[in-house]
């Protein structure tokens, strides 16, 4: 995008609103959705990436120590991932806290 | 050298549309539009029209097919009727939403229940507000004419929008008339191949009707909105363009006897032609009548009409429709706002007739102008008249 969404006016946009830039909505910041974080113990991390698998925004990634963490730029904060993890690493905490 | 034959007028819009050169026909038969479909299904059977005719399960398919076929960058028609356009109706929004040209003949029709295949215009005041560009005929010169000018409305860079032309069921579409048909050359020239700007292709992929959160739908909705409005004049550069190389006239309002007129009725679709006879008629016995005629329905053509009416006493409008528990018919409660603002303007009376197919007969219009004199003058308890139905 040239401009970010907020600045558009309605000239500035393609007929139809057609999109002309494929996979933009990779620019989409869905963590602004979230009323919840995850925060992490990584000291019960077994590895498993079982969090990621049930990430339903496909934003759970190996940190370089092998660890699994949520991109917090998509992360909506829905706690699948807390809810999941055997071994308790993850905590949802209220976003403002 | 053009042609004067004699033909069913369905018949003819698929005579016309085979003139166009569609490249795609997507269609659902419903009466009373069936013949149109039906005809351009054997032209293409027959080989006589190079189009990719899609037949499909329901007309909410059919317009989906269009959506498709449009964003390619084809020339796409498709043609329905009463509740088939209904069926329609949330992808109409999507078609004029995404810019999408295409054209679709209406061949107008009574909502179901009870059951009518007959005309009125239910079917098309249900869709006024889909963001289609939405033409009234009243003879079939008129529908063939304007099918030749629908696509190239449609198809202009500064307009690309869907255009619907609507021909009374039945009234219209199922006379035989004498029609001109264009010569091929004629036709081409005056319709150049659609260049549809942003056409769907892998070598460059785009998204239509994608996701807007609210931080971009509302200029979205603008942009149409602006878009819609400025397609009148590129619809009027058209018309005249097209009155230049076939003389024949179109604007979008059209005006009958209307010099020093005080009392004007005026009316959309086929009904318009008896309306005229019954003018004639009192213009023969002194009358200072008119008929005005409302040819574009979308974009309201609301200078035109202006300059039309202000010089009236009265203007009787004659809906062939009725909004439920509103403030008459939806053709005249638009009038009534289009001239609620004006320092001079004709007392506005409303009259909603002819529907499901019910004949509104020359003696029928005396009455209603006679009537619609008789209220503007002593006033009256109803939001609007309601005319024919036995008491």
């Amino acid at each position: 995008m040239t401009k970010p969404e907020g600045e558009l006016t309605w000239k500035d946009l393609e007929i139809g609103a057609i999109v002309t830039e494929p996979g933009n909505a990779a620019q989409y910041k869905t963590g602004d959705w979230r009323s919840q974080r995850p925060t992490y113990d990584f000291t019960k991390c077994i590895e498993c990436g079982l969090c990621q698998i049930y990430c339903p925004e496909g934003c759970i990634w190996q940190n370089e120590d092998g660890y699994f963490e949520a991109d917090m730029f998509y992360c909506k904060g829905c706690g699948i991932c807390a809810r999941e993890c055997p071994t308790r690493v993850i905590t949802m905490v209220v976003e403002e806290e | 050298m053009a042609k004067k034959v004699g033909m069913e007028v369905s018949v003819a819009v698929g005579e016309a549309v085979k003139l166009a050169n569609a490249d795609v026909i997507a269609a659902y038969p419903i009466t009373p539009q069936t013949h149109i479909v039906e005809h351009l299904a054997e032209l293409v059977a027959d080989g006589e029209l190079d189009a990719a005719y899609i037949p499909v399960e329901s007309e909410h398919s059919a317009m989906s097919a269009c959506l498709g076929s449009a964003a390619t960058g084809a020339r796409t028609f498709t043609a329905t009727a009463g509740q088939g356009l209904e069926l329609m109706h949330e992808v109409l929004y999507v078609a004029s939403s995404m810019r999408l040209p295409m054209v679709m003949t209406v061949a107008n029709r009574a909502l179901s229940s009870p059951l009518s295949v007959w005309g009125d215009h239910s079917d098309v005041m249900a869709v006024r507000d889909t963001g289609w560009i939405q033409i009234f005929t009243e003879n079939g010169q008129e529908v063939v004419d304007n099918v030749f000018c629908a696509f190239r409305i449609a198809e202009d860079q500064k307009v690309l929008l869907p255009v619907m032309v609507h021909l009374d069921g039945f009234h219209l579409s199922h006379v035989i008339e004498p029609i001109v048909f264009p010569e091929q050359s004629v036709v081409d020239k005056f319709l150049p191949p659609n260049k549809y700007p942003l056409p769907l292709h892998p070598d460059k992929p785009v998204t239509m009707g994608d996701f807007a959160p609210p931080i971009t739908y509302p200029e979205a909705k603008w942009a149409q909105e602006v878009n819609l409005r400025a397609s009148k004049e590129v619809i009027l550069r058209i018309w005249s363009e097209f009155g230049k190389a076939l003389g024949r006239h179109y604007s979008p309002v059209e005006s009958y006897k209307t010099e020093d007129a005080k009392v004007l009725l005026l009316t959309m679709g086929s009904f318009s032609e008896t309306a005229m006879t019954v003018i004639d008629k009192l213009r023969g016995e002194g009358r200072k009548v008119g008929v005005v005629r409302l040819r574009l329905w979308r974009p309201f053509p609301f200078e035109e009409f202006r300059q039309a009416v202000k010089d009236a006493e009265t203007l009787i409008v004659v809906d062939r429709a009725l909004s439920f528990g509103g403030p008459g018919g939806p053709v005249c409660s638009e009038v009534r706002s289009a001239l609620y603002g004006e320092a001079k303007k004709p007392k506005v009376v409303s009259f909603v007739a002819g529907l499901g197919g019910r004949d509104i007969t020359p003696a029928g219009f005396e009455t209603i102008i006679n009537k619609g004199i008789e209220i503007s003058q002593k006033g009256s308890e109803n939001e609007f008249e309601i005319f024919g139905v036995r008491d």
